[in-house]
């Protein structure tokens, strides 16, 4: 299992958009990716799930992948929430 | 042939064919089944098929408003695509053996409810994305149609009542006409329709069975006919060919000033309620606008719009009318104008509650963004600044105090902005009896009759019931008016009413009397008062 953290700069959170381009990410993996926030950790493949972590600007969160091809999936990840979030 | 009388809000004619409007909160019944697998079969094609309406929706609304502003359909597809979202409904019909719709209906209640719930006024709103997309699907399943985009031929548009959200979400040129049950003359429906140009009658015991079925609307007798005879369409034909005369003669008073015949000329102006209304006021020769009411841009979006989508519409304005006055009114959400972002507590008595001003003073991120953007697009045009529902010297001094911020802020930025003209609107009897004190703080005043009239008879402007002694000739609303004008020259401050009233050309003469400088009227109304002042002595 590999994790990482990120600290959301994105003014609105982690908000709808975002959020579903995020499953979007997260289903190119076989591995098991969730997200940990506020003290919850939800599936990344779940979008309403997603939003109800209710993931503000200036919240870190961290990002788990389990699975065979979790270093691919952290890469890109990582890449995901610099760029988007 | 059926023929129903209503009361009328524009005198013109349509014909066309019906399209019967129904709220989208359909009654979803709880119904046993016996093959749970084969209800989920129906149910995934309903899904698909509403999904495939989703796509439709994304492709228009990406021409018509944006990428941004298109996104919202693009979540809705995967809202309607997420597993614990389709996993609770399958789970329901396998579990209970009930109908999708309800299963559908159930499961979206319990979703928005988890957002409504959520300490966040963005995520709050997210509620409202639940239930449209569970809303989409039980009408795909019920096979009912309530999509506006589904619109193809213009249509007379016939509904119980309309609220304004609903009003601007709908594709304008699709629609000849209004036909409502409920609502009042003073209603919004009501002055969109005198906006839009287009004949609406309101009182109407509108039937479902008409949807279809062709129907005209005379809007000069408050008549609706129902599947007409070639006699009546005939007649109605020609009547409507007589008004497009009319319309002809009173295009030829374009180019001209607004003047009276002994040389006292009137500002006249155009009341507008978005970006695309500038086209009419260009083609009916509005010398500026008088009204631009700035509550659309927050109408239209789920959640607060940004510094940068507001100064996009106050530029694209602006520029449009290159150079000519746009006076801009600051938010005036609440009373009438809901919108679910906001957050706003019920109130029992919305009309002299929490809105207007009183919101922007009081949550003043809100506000300064809106000035930000105000001034930033008066680089490119001539716009002035409104503030509503003034009811003290107290409120314009905070206000104006809040402005000289902002403008400290932009000078500090290096963002260019130009020195705007600040103005009030009179609409409460309160600002009447103070005009004289008001108008030594501001460069303008604006009357605005509706709520004026409403707030000095204290009657309703939404109750249908007081709508035949609600009269906005009554001696109290012009003293009212003449006092206004009369102390807004005294402290220099020009004069102006933007109310319905302004509109009204058989009080032309008595405002023109009493000295007033401006009016500002629906766009359709501009030539007729034209008419009305150059025939003036």
């Amino acid at each position: 299992m590999k994790t990482f953290d990120y600290t959301i700069t994105d003014e609105l959170g982690i908000h709808a958009r975002p959020a579903g381009e995020l499953v979007k990410e997260a289903k190119k993996y076989t591995s098991t990716i969730s997200i940990n926030a506020n003290g919850r950790k939800v599936n990344a493949t779940k979008l309403m799930m997603i939003m109800s972590l209710g993931v503000k600007k200036g919240v870190t969160v961290t990002i788990e992948a389990d699975g065979e091809d979790e270093d691919a999936a952290i890469a890109g990840l990582q890449t995901f929430f610099s760029e988007n979030l | 042939m059926e023929q129903y009388q209503g009361k009328t809000i524009f005198n013109k004619i349509a014909i066309g064919k019906v399209f019967f409007y129904q709220k989208k909160e359909t009654q979803v019944k709880r119904r046993h089944v016996e093959d749970a697998e084969a209800e989920i079969v129906r149910f995934n094609a309903a899904k698909e098929t509403a999904l495939a309406q989703l796509d439709q929706i994304y492709e228009k609304a990406l021409k018509e408003v944006g990428a941004d502003n298109a996104a919202v359909f693009e979540v809705h597809k995967m809202m309607m695509e997420d597993e614990d979202y389709l996993d609770s409904i399958y789970n329901m019909i396998r579990g209970e053996l009930i109908n999708a719709e309800y299963a559908v209906a159930t499961t979206g209640d319990n979703f928005a409810e988890m957002f409504a719930q959520m300490d966040d006024a963005y995520m709050q709103a997210r509620a409202a994305d639940v239930r449209d997309i569970s809303e989409r699907l039980v009408a795909v399943l019920c096979g009912t149609g309530t999509d506006m985009h589904a619109l193809g031929e213009p249509v007379i548009l016939m509904a119980d009542d309309l609220a304004p959200s609903e009003t601007v979400q709908m594709d304008k040129s699709k629609i000849l006409s209004f036909v409502t049950r409920h609502g009042s003359s003073n209603s919004h429906t009501a002055i969109l329709a005198r906006t839009m140009n287009i004949p609406a009658v309101i009182g109407i015991d509108i039937q479902e069975e008409w949807a279809g079925k062709t129907a005209i609307v005379d809007g000069y007798t408050g008549t609706v006919f129902i599947d007409p005879d070639e006699t009546t369409l005939e007649q109605m034909s020609a009547k409507m060919r007589d008004d497009e005369r009319k319309q002809q003669l009173l295009r030829e008073l374009r180019g001209k000033e607004t003047i009276t015949r002994s040389g006292k000329k009137i500002h006249l102006y155009a009341n507008i309620g978005g970006v695309s209304d500038v086209a009419q006021v260009l083609q009916n020769d509005g010398e500026g606008i008088g009204l631009f009411r700035s509550e659309f841009l927050y109408l239209e979006s789920d959640t607060f719009p940004t510094e940068e989508e507001q100064l996009k519409a106050y530029k694209m304005v602006a520029q449009n009318m290159a150079g000519k006055k746009v006076v801009v009114r600051t938010l005036d959400i609440g009373a009438d104008k809901q919108v679910d972002y906001f957050n706003l507590e019920k109130e029992d008595n919305p009309a002299m509650g929490y809105r207007a001003i009183r919101i922007c003073l009081d949550r003043q991120e809100i506000f300064r963004t809106q000035l930000r953007a105000l001034l930033r697009a008066s680089a490119f045009g001539n716009i002035s600044i409104m503030f509503p529902m003034i009811i003290s010297v107290q409120e314009v001094l905070e206000s104006k105090r809040i402005l000289e911020e902002v403008k400290t802020e932009l000078r500090e930025q290096n963002i260019p902005y130009k020195d705007v003209e600040v103005g009030i609107m009179i609409e409460t009897p309160a600002a009447v009896w103070i005009s004289e004190e008001l108008a030594k703080e501001v460069d303008f005043f604006s009357i605005g009759t509706n709520d004026l009239t409403q707030y000095t008879l204290a009657i309703d402007r939404q109750n249908p019931k007081l709508d035949n002694i609600y009269d906005s000739h009554h001696p109290a609303v012009l003293r009212s008016i003449r006092t206004v004008i009369e102390n807004g020259h005294k402290g220099g401050a020009w004069v102006g009413i933007c109310g319905e009233l302004g509109a009204d050309t058989s009080l032309t003469e008595t405002f023109v009397e009493m000295g007033i400088d401006e009016l500002s009227v629906s766009p359709s109304f501009i030539l007729p008062v034209r008419e009305a002042v150059r025939n003036l002595r």
